[in-house]
């Protein structure tokens, strides 16, 4: 048995009936890593030397004790780096734990590694990492999607057992189906954002990226509940999200919305999910078409607002109190316009300029405040849609992964990877991502997701119909050759 | 919403950014084309539509004022890129 090839539950109940220690568990995983991962460069670093001296404090009572579970480079771990993937934060230690870190600690998993991701989050393949792309497991020479492409890679090639990453306009849930695993968004709020470093406040989200769906739900019972640190955090009673696992979609409504049928939308990808919701429906499921009318409004919505709240957020690195500072400077604004002009990359320069340009004196009506009511617009869509549906079903993403480099030029381009995707950050709602089949280019099976959305605080709705489309199916099982 | 008067080197300044020539270009084009496609939202009738700036808004998130243990000093200043004497070490902001 190759322990790097287990589920986290499977590995936690061996584990757990003392069948392999946490000890062995740590150096498979570091033997796995040094084999694949120069294939993959799923991670950015890994500390063995930690893993182990945890793994020796394991406490087998605990609900996930000796798993490790690996980090996207954009949630604070204690004495780990914490880069973001950014020149800006090279050699950035940090200095705390985030809550959904003490929270994995507290329930006795390991936070091991730092996973590659598009620098601050911003991009849709990694390739905007400052420490080079990740590669697609199943064809390296493609993208894992991002910007938790290094979490979804390392999950997928069996790098890790599970990993977290955050998404803010798909980047847990499109990683995962390019990869063809198991990605969680849940609803804003419902995890705290304490020692996530922030891109856009009011989208951000962490969740889990995984091997199969209770994994998810494990996970999910761990990190999600209301904070003190985080303000924003829902104050709402700890659910217990494997709860409504095989209960089965028998006379559950789902929707699936015409807008998401859409020129663009590769015929496979299109093949694939349109089995899927078939499938779903011999289970029992009742089908029905909906309509979420301001689709084709996200994209731009989004690119407004993430920006805009990005250029605010990011104004903290200014070389002053932690990160990069230019040398040779002259005067203070020097200071500032060279740090950032180093320490930056092209897509966070672009992202932080758009939205400075839509926050500014004159344009702020037009771009910034327009953006914010079609996002009233996008979130009534939802509201109108759960209305009639437990949950709604669509493609993950337009297409499958594609390769490096082909987007590269034009940014609007890949921002187009998201367009499936970014509505539910906007409204807040949860959405999950499964393995539902593949797509052939080239002779290379590419993974295909299936997008669940469901309706704020629903993940336990959006889990019970992955389960049972996961549980019927023999997707999840798949491995790529690597 | 026109952005004709999109000049990105006036933007970038604004946001603190140095660019090289090169960038201020290809920035121009590439971000003048996320702006034409942006423009699609003037097709929508906004005239009675309250914007959303969050989800779930929730207000006055008050905790008890109680103290606690904050970042230990050492620590705050650990990851500084110049300190000295327990404070961080700025540029010169008056000459």
């Amino acid at each position: 048995m190759e322990i790097t090839s287990l589920t986290l539950h499977e590995t936690r109940d061996l584990l757990k009936s003392k069948q392999i220690s946490a000890r062995e568990v740590v150096e498979a995983l570091c033997q796995r890593i040094e084999k694949i991962d120069p294939k993959i460069h799923g991670y950015l670093s890994y500390d063995p030397e930690k893993a182990f001296a945890d793994a020796a404090k394991v406490d087998v009572n605990l609900p996930l004790a000796g798993v490790p579970v690996a980090i996207k480079d954009v949630i604070n771990v204690a004495g780990h780096p914490c880069g973001c993937a950014s020149k800006i934060l090279e050699g950035y230690v940090a200095p705390y734990d985030a809550t959904v870190i003490s929270r994995l600690k507290h329930a006795g998993a390991i936070p091991f590694g730092r996973t590659n991701m598009d620098e601050f989050a911003m991009g849709s393949s990694t390739e905007n990492s400052a420490f080079g792309p990740s590669r697609n497991p199943w064809d390296t020479e493609r993208i894992p999607g991002g910007s938790s492409g290094g979490s979804a890679a390392v999950v997928a090639a069996d790098e890790a057992f599970a990993a977290l990453g955050s998404d803010t306009g798909g980047s847990i849930r499109q990683p995962a189906a390019l990869c063809g695993c198991v990605g969680l968004k849940p609803t804003y709020g419902r995890v705290s954002r304490f020692g996530l470093v922030a891109f856009a406040s009011s989208l951000d989200q962490i969740g889990p990226l995984t091997k199969d769906v209770e994994d998810a739900a494990l996970l999910m019972n761990v990190i999600a509940g209301a904070d003190p640190a985080d303000s924003t955090c829902l104050d709402e009673p700890a659910a217990d999200h494997t709860a409504e696992l095989g209960k089965g979609v028998k006379g559950m409504r789902l929707g699936l919305p015409k807008e998401y049928f859409i020129e663009g939308l590769d015929t496979q990808v299109e093949q694939r999910v349109r089995e899927a919701v078939h499938h779903l429906e011999k289970l029992g499921a009742k089908v029905v078409d909906i309509s979420l009318p301001h689709t084709q409004h996200a994209l731009s919505t989004y690119y407004l607002i993430a920006p805009a709240e990005a250029s605010a957020n990011l104004a903290r690195f200014d070389g002053v109190r932690y990160g990069f500072r230019a040398s040779e400077i002259n005067g203070l604004l020097e200071h500032y316009g060279k740090t950032r002009e180093e320490g930056f990359g092209a897509e966070v320069k672009r992202r932080i300029i758009l939205g400075t340009y839509a926050l500014s004196s004159g344009y702020y009506d037009a771009f910034y405040l327009k953006a914010q009511k079609v996002r009233t617009l996008i979130r009534r869509d939802f509201s109108d849609a759960f209305a009639q549906v437990d949950a709604i079903v669509c493609p993950t993403s337009p297409t499958p992964a594609f390769k490096l480099g082909e987007r590269t030029a034009d940014p609007l381009s890949m921002y187009l990877a998201d367009i499936f995707t970014l509505a539910a950050n906007m409204a807040g709602i949860c959405g999950v991502s499964i393995p539902c089949g593949f797509a052939t280019s080239e002779g290379k099976q590419l993974p295909v997701g299936l997008q669940i959305l469901g309706k704020p605080l629903a993940e336990g709705t959006i889990l019970r119909v992955a389960h049972a489309y996961e549980q019927s199916t023999e997707w999840h099982r798949a491995k790529p050759k690597l | 919403m026109s952005s004709t008067k999109f000049d990105v080197q006036y933007v970038a300044e604004l946001a603190r950014i140095s660019l090289t020539p090169e960038e201020i270009n290809t920035f121009q084009s590439q971000l003048g084309h996320v702006l034409e496609h942006v423009e699609k939202l003037n097709q929508l009738d906004l005239a009675n539509v309250e914007p959303t700036a969050h989800s779930f808004p929730i207000y006055n998130v008050f905790r008890e004022d109680r103290e606690q243990p904050s970042l230990p000093h050492d620590l705050a200043l650990s990851n500084a890129p110049r300190q000295a004497h327990g404070l961080f070490i700025v540029t010169k902001v008056v000459e």
